[in-house]
């Protein structure tokens, strides 16, 4: 591998982005370029945008392997005949393993077929959680995806379909881990196959897995449907391990962790660390600032939360609690049937382009949970109304 | 002549079982770990019930990746990590070592090639950004430049613990913010200020007319014949430049290089640590697309961490420390100014104007 490959295109724009300290997605491409032509072209076809301020992709179009609707993003450059080799520069989506986790055999394996049958450009990984392949033409999608599917690996999701499921590292090398993450990841993926592949949705679902509160993956800011991990019972402490946190240079046990504990929940007599658990809001921070000595509880399982997006259409959304605590073993069958009457819903009643949590806001949420079969719970609302207007049941009231 | 069988069609076989990817050690002590610690920035150890421990060391990666570069690190994971690697939501490597002789190593030969090393703890980790002028059709501006050159200027704070938090920063080249970047410490957000353009000549080719109305979320789509062709007008007024239309109707483009630029936003989170998550606020309403460096948007950031490093106590993230000096003090101590773009006038606005009278002064 050369640090610097040359390129025999002068780049005198995205040069200056092969400057500096952080690593260079300029020297990623030119990399690429000295073995793919369509590399070649679009580093020109960049260096055209840096010049213009402004991108030169032509709206998507539907292109896909056979039997899938989704897994391929259809791109085309508007300068094709500057750049004709970025004329098609597709992106294919495959389906990471649950926590990104590699050998180096299969990684490999990946980029071998990846020289053969595109660009040579990746990204490790895309923002949902796949392997993005960056760049191949219409001609290369069928005996891409055959080569692929022989060697075990399958496209994501794409338009409106579910789309890939995502977790953290979860209790493959996490302490904090409420359950487990990739297996939970792995069982979601394989049940619903059909619905990543074909897209049937009113618009894009998507599902994250944190194991704590934490949320390494941002599912509260970014899934459909959140699932966060949760214990219902005392944190373990062991005492033995806190006079080694005393002993670190800076380290101040009220005001690092005791003041910060937002319940105040936390007693410490000079000897020994005392924790009111029903007062414990699960916040994380204790368990994060000291981990030899605190350790989550035993009781574990999960809070399901709905509804989070990024701004379009009807603006950014954070998902919200439907289920305080709910076990999450496999086969995971309670989380699985509650997805499943959500989908009936928003199948039924969710408009063209709506994500549930824009449908949730439309409907509202005591609709909602009486539609999918939730009882009403404090848990799920920061405080009860405070707008008087209530829709009373006139059937409820005495004639 | 004999032809090569074709193989029998797979599909949905979904991905590899990741417990093929796990390392043995991992594998051994699944879901029994105890408890982690950083050795040094970018390295962590996990020690598992049994005592044995694994050693992350934590890479950074331009996420834009040649097969050529991964194929690389590929190599360095056989060297030193018995050929076992993952990737962090953030677009960090991560080996994974069994023998703790071997993080220094590793870490001399990563820096050798100018990978830095670090990302954990109270560090700015790598950016989490979208494709940008690389691969959208509806980008303002590039994610890869900018969040090479913002991290180019904040590159001592990945491979540090010194800040009092960890920031989390992500870039997305338009509202459709495939990088969701609403609740990162900063976010630096593409922004269109002009309304689409509308082709008339094209658009009822290309486009469903009550599909294209409808994806307006302020209504200001209008069915109208133009020479006797079937289009639309945009009322400029209610328009707010989302660009859901251009998704939706290819004929209404509204990328514009005078006029696209930047916004940031800050003190956003996801973790529940101590507050709640919080969405991100907005900072700076327009900077200017000027690449391939984007000066004006470095040195904005750059600011927002210098002033938060210097400022903020232990442990609080960009949004918590703001949250407790309020946002007048921080415009007052950032200079950057407050203007009539920060009062926000969508929906639900009224639930951000001040309804008490605590204010410092």
């Amino acid at each position: 591998m050369e640090d610097k490959p040359k390129l025999d295109v002068p780049t005198p724009k995205l040069d200056e982005l092969e400057k500096g300290p952080w690593p260079s997605f300029v020297t990623e491409i030119k990399r690429a370029a000295t073995k793919s032509a369509m590399a070649r072209d679009l580093v020109r076809q960049v260096e055209q945008s840096y010049n213009d301020r402004v991108g030169h992709w032509k709206h998507g179009g539907l292109v896909g392997v056979r039997g899938y609707g989704s897994g391929i993003i259809g791109r085309y450059s508007g300068k094709a005949e500057q750049f004709p080799e970025v004329a098609q520069f597709h992106t294919v989506r495959v389906n990471q393993p649950a926590g990104w986790f590699y050998t180096t055999k299969a990684l490999r394996e990946l980029c071998d077929m990846w020289d053969r049958h595109g660009s040579g450009l990746t990204n490790m990984h895309g923002s949902t959680g796949d392997i993005i392949f960056l760049g191949t033409k219409t001609e290369e999608l069928e005996p891409f995806f055959t080569e692929l599917t022989q060697k075990g690996w399958d496209l994501g999701g794409s338009g409106s379909a579910t789309r890939t499921p995502s977790c953290c590292v979860g209790p493959a090398r996490c302490e904090m881990a409420c359950y487990d993450t990739l297996a939970l990841t792995q069982d979601l993926t394989m049940e619903f196959q059909d619905t990543i592949h074909r897209p049937a949705w009113p618009y894009k679902f998507k599902f994250k897995m944190s194991g704590c509160p934490n949320d390494c993956v941002s599912g509260i800011a970014r899934a459909d449907f959140t699932i966060i991990g949760m214990w219902r019972d005392a944190i373990r402490i062991d005492q033995s391990a806190i006079p080694e946190y005393l002993g670190f240079e800076g380290f101040d046990l009220r005001r690092d962790v005791l003041d910060k504990c937002p319940t105040k929940c936390i007693e410490w007599d000079g000897k020994k660390l005392s924790i009111n658990d029903k007062e414990c809001n699960h916040c994380m921070h204790c368990l994060n600032v000291m981990p030899k000595a605190l350790r989550i509880g035993k009781d574990t399982g999960a809070t399901i939360l709905l509804g989070a997006k990024a701004p379009i259409v009807e603006g950014a959304l954070m998902s919200s609690v439907l289920v305080p605590f709910m076990k999450m073993e496999p086969p995971f069958t309670e989380v699985k049937d509650l997805v499943q009457r959500i989908w009936d819903f928003w199948e039924e009643f969710g408009n063209n382009r709506e994500r549930v949590g824009e449908l949730v806001t439309r409907v509202g949420l005591a609709n909602f949970i009486e539609a999918i079969g939730l009882e009403p719970n404090p848990y799920m609302v920061m405080h009860p109304r405070e707008n008087p207007y209530v829709f009373y049941d006139v059937d409820e009231a005495a004639e | 002549m004999a032809t090569e069988p074709v193989p029998q069609r797979r599909t949905d076989i979904g991905p590899p079982h990741y417990d093929q990817f796990l390392h043995p050690l991992i594998k051994r002590n699944y879901g029994k770990w105890k408890h982690h610690e950083a050795l040094k920035p970018g390295v962590l150890v996990h020690t598992a019930e049994s005592g044995e421990a694994i050693y992350t060391v934590r890479a950074a990666s331009a996420r834009l990746l040649s097969t050529d570069f991964i194929k690389w690190v590929c190599d360095m994971a056989d060297k030193y990590a018995d050929g076992y690697l993952r990737f962090t939501s953030r677009n960090n490597i991560e080996f994974l070592l069994a023998n703790k002789e071997n993080i220094d190593p590793l870490i001399k030969d990563l820096n050798a090639r100018g990978v830095p090393v670090g990302g954990t703890h109270n560090s700015i980790s790598g950016v989490v950004h979208t494709q940008g002028w690389i691969h959208c059709h509806t980008s303002a501006t590039d994610a890869s430049g900018l969040a090479k050159t913002i991290m180019d200027e904040l590159d001592e704070y990945f491979s540090s613990h010194k800040l009092p938090q960890r920031v989390k920063i992500a870039v997305a080249c338009c509202l459709n913010m495939c990088g969701a970047v609403h609740c990162s410490d900063i976010a630096i957000l593409g922004i269109h200020r002009k309304p689409p353009y509308v082709n008339h000549a094209n658009l009822k080719n290309l486009c469903e007319i009550p599909t294209t109305v409808a994806a307006c979320p302020t209504a200001a789509i209008r069915p109208v014949t133009v020479d006797g062709k079937a289009s639309v007008e945009v009322d400029r007024e209610k328009c707010m430049y989302c660009g859901n239309c251009y998704t939706t109707c290819p004929a209404m483009p509204l990328a514009d290089a005078d006029n696209d630029g930047v916004s940031i936003w800050v003190g956003g989170k996801v973790a529940n640590a101590r507050t709640r998550p919080m969405f991100s606020k907005l900072a700076i309403p327009y900077l200017p697309n000027n690449p391939p460096r984007w000066p004006e948007v470095t040195e904005a950031v750059k600011k927002i961490v210098d002033v938060y490093a210097a400022n903020a106590k232990p442990w609080e993230r960009i949004g918590e420390w703001i949250e407790r000096i309020s946002w007048p003090k921080f415009f007052e101590i950032t200079g950057l100014p407050f203007t009539r773009y920060h009062i926000d006038d969508f929906r639900g606005a009224n639930k951000t104007y001040r309804t008490t009278t605590h204010m410092k002064f």
